[in-house]
């Protein structure tokens, strides 16, 4: 026995050796999990009570809003309500939003947005508004970056899926939408599998550089494909514009395979000055249609609806030079220009190379026509008279590429999760780095613009996995700042983002950071149911229908005590706050409403509409924090069986009464005189 | 042989004079009456009063006091500016919101068209001008010294009636609705410095209109230090208010 177990013994170390030997090989994750300089935390450190270099506008996806991020420290600054309703402050409940949610198929209370971008003039960002689209029903939003308030929403027709908007011409007249979906125009019943015959495209041109006054100026009829993104010529490109498009193929199920059979897609370059020419010449047809479009009045703040019936429609074959199809490797997504106009990049995601467009050699190539064929009126120019070069080996699955004003282009590779960095010309890649993970768009402040900031990129990554402490199976998505300064591309940091960011924008916090509006202005307030003074508020039954005019002071309502309402009525709470001070918004919330609450800006009204369901005492409250008598901030309205004799009244509580009796005395001053004497 | 005749207030003298080397007869002299209307300081002195007089006219156009507010909540501070007419906020609205929060403490809406002095005090800024005005016109000490006097008692009135009505104001308050009760506080701003107020500091500063009040009262100082001449201002006037005729001798 002791002999055998010489021998088994060095057999188990051998074996536990072997075992240890090969655990220790086991495959692990080589990727370098932080990878930041020793600089970075103070690069990204903006000290408490100061403010950051940029103002960041990335989409919120699927949130249907915009959230505003200071850059460098990544901190988030605020969420614009913009398709998506908003409880948190009753943006799509109060009912004078409302209207702002109207499209042509009744009220839509959510979006996808995907696209921010800044206003322009001549090809720069001029402060001004930020534009950003829907893509799931089309619509673009104009969002004021005074307010940083939605004002203006435009409903798409003859469109499915506004993916490719809202891309602005250098000189701001126009946004653009192109259609992800292509459906038959005008929509109508017929089967799927006539997709080829009945399915198209259309790219919109939206006259967008007058507030309140949003419309499609024309539209163009485009070949049944998918329509991704774009982006306006500029400098020497000015007047074109270019988009994406994939399925080429036309299928219409099984996208995944049946879409992605063709090796090139291609880029359509609009020249939109000709499509000008031409629908000043009579070339587009009038058509009817029906959408909507929605602008919150000025003076009243309160947003209303108006419905267009008719359409331009130009179709290619009837305008000669319109549109030219440049064919691109593979499925494009971004397609790109650099600030000087002359290079359009694309990023064919399923492409081994980036294939960057000349203009002067696009130009060249129309005076040549040098084309291979004609689709719908379209000539398809030779890939190689229009291709300036090709990045290779850039990666996988190239996206978009934003530019730095030095000559540098950086590309996102979506599978292998890095941005690239290339020089314009000579095609070659001088840097890389990875991100953390998936990465969609970047954005370079200015990026797409004439005129770059460059000196942060933000990587916005559709996986997050690991990067922050977990909180179960949904994780927030990320951006990351990537210091571009140097020869090198650096880390500096990761911040989570809200719903999905696709797009972003930035521009200098100085161009905008001192125009921002502190408050409404009262005397101009010309909401019908505005009051100035608490004499004014009171109560009113028309029908079914009573009328509460209320306002809101630190730290009351008046009026406070509301009786003489009945089951069966509906109720409107008119709220107007009367503080024309910074920063001191009320809320008001009343108990089992089937709404949300309001959020009252100062100098602002806003209604809430209410139908109580029971009998009995209701309290509303303020919801915002507001004084230190915030608590106090509060009244009971009274609920009575339908045909009750309880007369209507609407009393201020004795508190509210005196401060009332103060108020008709400063504004009285006789009265004032008299008690000040006294008081002597 | 010099003979003098008086006829009146003439005196009619003969004689002869050396001016600058050439032979001069004095032919005659006019010799003036006695009295006060003459000026009897000297031009500077006039100009300096006017010039004091016509500055008292920015008293129209720019506050007097500046009282600020700065709280944890208010960084960027309140303000209201007292002017000759009326009491403005710094922004249009602060005043409102001033207004707002005292009546947390009960202290009375400040409602300048409640303020009389605010309606008479520009009359009396009219009268001061005017009174610099004659001063400097007729050039007489004691009216110099009367303006001086009369704006600086201007001055000290204003100071006790800003004081009065700030105490007013900062003591005569609203217990019975006052929702801050804080034992023995009261809230009358500094007449000038800085002082805690609860939540906020209070500066209280002369402005733009009240310095330039005080260079005014500066100037007839002056006026009246450099301007001063030589005789008493009720002596009778010798040679430097004769005429004389001259004729050159011949």
């Amino acid at each position: 026995m002791k002999r055998s177990y010489d021998k088994v013994l060095p057999a188990i170390v051998a074996a536990l050796a072997i075992v240890a030997l090969l655990f220790a090989c086991r495959t692990t994750n080589p990727g370098v999990r932080t990878a930041v300089t020793n600089d970075a935390a103070q690069k990204v450190f903006v000290p408490p009570g100061q403010y950051d270099e940029f103002y960041a506008f990335l989409s919120g996806g699927f949130s249907g809003q915009i959230s505003v991020y200071g850059i460098p420290s990544g901190r988030l600054l605020k969420v614009i309500p913009v398709f998506s309703q908003n409880p948190e402050n009753a943006w799509g409940y109060s009912e004078e939003t409302k209207p702002m949610l109207q499209t042509s198929h009744g009220f839509v209370p959510w979006d996808d947005s995907h696209h921010p971008e800044l206003s322009q003039t001549d090809g720069v960002p001029n402060g001004k508004w930020i534009f950003i689209n829907a893509n799931n029903t089309p619509r673009i939003a104009r969002v004021d970056l005074t307010k940083f308030e939605t004002e203006e929403i435009v409903e798409i027709p003859n469109a499915a899926g506004g993916h490719a908007a809202p891309f602005t011409t250098p000189d701001g007249r126009y946004v653009v939408s192109a259609t992800r979906f292509s459906v038959p125009i005008p929509n109508t019943d017929v089967a799927i599998s006539d997709y080829k015959k009945s399915f198209k495209g259309t790219i919109s041109f939206i006259r967008a550089d007058e507030p309140g006054k949003m419309a499609i100026a024309f539209q163009i009829l485009m070949p049944g494909y998918d329509y991704d993104l774009g982006h306006a010529g500029k400098g020497p490109s000015d007047g074109w514009f270019f988009f994406t498009s994939y399925n080429s193929e036309q299928a219409y199920t099984k996208l995944e395979a049946n879409a992605s059979q063709n090796d090139k897609d291609y880029v359509a370059a609009v020249n939109w000055k000709r499509a000008e020419a031409c629908v000043a010449a009579g070339k587009a047809k009038s058509t009817p249609t029906s959408y909507v479009h929605n602008y919150v009045d000025s003076t009243s703040r309160v947003a209303k609806s108006d419905t267009r019936t008719t359409v331009a429609i130009l179709d290619p074959r009837d305008c000669d030079g319109l549109v030219y199809f440049l064919p691109t490797p593979k499925s494009p997504h971004g397609v790109d220009v650099d600030p000087t106009g002359e290079y359009i990049v694309a990023g064919g995601k399923l492409a081994t190379v980036i294939p960057v467009h000349s203009f002067s050699k696009l130009s060249k190539a129309i005076a040549d026509k040098a084309f291979d064929t004609t689709i719908d009126g379209i000539p398809v120019v030779k890939y190689t008279a229009s291709l300036a070069g090709e990045v290779k080996n850039p990666g996988l699955g190239p996206l978009h590429t934003e530019f730095d004003g030095k000559g540098y282009a950086y590309t996102s590779m979506f599978i292998s999760s890095e941005v690239v960095k290339w020089k314009l010309g000579t095609w070659e890649i001088v840097d890389r780095i990875p991100t953390y993970y998936s990465i969609g768009h970047l954005m370079i402040p200015g990026g797409d613009t004439k005129q770059p900031w460059g000196k942060y990129l933000i990587a916005m990554n559709k996986i997050t996995k690991d990067r922050y402490l977990p909180t179960g199976p949904e994780l927030f998505q990320a951006a990351q700042l990537i210091d571009i300064s140097g020869d090198k591309m650096k880390l500096l940091l990761d911040f989570p983002t809200i719903g999905e960011p696709h797009y972003a924008q930035a521009l200098p916090a100085s161009m905008i950071k001192d125009k921002q509006v502190k408050f409404y202005s009262l005397a101009q307030n010309a909401n019908p149911y505005k009051i100035s003074r608490e004499a004014e508020g009171g109560i009113s039954r028309v029908g079914k229908r009573v009328d509460v005019k209320m306002l809101a002071i630190r730290s009351h309502f008046a009026p406070d005590n509301i009786e003489g309402v009945q089951m069966g009525d509906t109720i409107y709470f008119h709220v107007t706050n009367i503080e024309q001070d910074w920063d001191i918004l009320h809320g008001f919330a009343v108990l089992g409403n089937n709404n949300s609450e309001l959020i009252v800006a100062p100098g602002e009204t806003r209604t809430l509409k209410w139908i109580p369901n029971r009998v009995g005492i209701y309290p509303f409250y303020c919801t915002d924090f507001c004084s230190a008598l915030h608590q106090e901030m509060q009244g009971y309205i009274r609920v009575s069986p339908s045909g009750s004799t309880v007369p209507l009244v609407a009393k201020l509580s004795d508190k509210a009464l005196t401060q009332s009796g103060r108020l008709e005395r400063a504004v009285s001053p006789g009265a004032e005189h008299a008690e000040h004497d006294r008081n002597r | 042989m010099p003979s003098t005749i008086a006829t009146g207030e003439w005196q009619l003298l003969h004689g002869e004079w050396r001016n600058g080397g050439v032979d001069m007869t004095i032919i005659a002299t006019r010799q003036r009456p006695r009295h006060y209307w003459r000026p009897d300081v000297t031009k500077l002195s006039r100009a300096l009063c006017g010039i004091g007089a016509l500055l008292l006219m920015a008293l129209y156009f720019l506050p007097l006091w500046s009282i600020q507010l700065f709280a944890p909540q208010y960084p960027e501070g309140l303000g209201m500016r007292i002017r000759l007419t009326t009491v403005v906020g710094d922004r249009p609205t602060d005043l409102q919101t001033i207004n707002q929060l005292n009546h947390y403490i009960g202290m009375r809406p400040i409602e300048p068209t409640g303020i009389p002095e605010l309606r008479y005090f520009p009359l009396v800024v009219g009268v001061l001008i005017a009174l610099g005005a004659g001063a400097a016109l007729l050039g007489k000490r004691p009216l110099v010294i009367t303006w001086l006097a009369a704006l600086a008692s201007f001055g000290a009135a204003g100071l006790v009636d800003f004081w009065r009505w700030s105490y007013d104001y900062g003591h005569n308050l609203d217990f019975a609705h006052a929702v801050i009760k804080v034992p023995g506080m009261t809230y009358q701003p500094p007449l000038i410095g800085t002082k805690q107020l609860l939540n906020f500091t209070a500066t209280s500063w002369p402005a733009a209109g009240a310095w330039i009040a005080l260079v005014a009262f500066a100037f007839g100082v002056a006026a009246i230090l450099i301007g001063k001449t030589t005789r008493s201002p009720f002596a009778i006037p010798r040679s430097g208010a004769t005429d004389m005729a001259f004729k050159r001798a011949s």
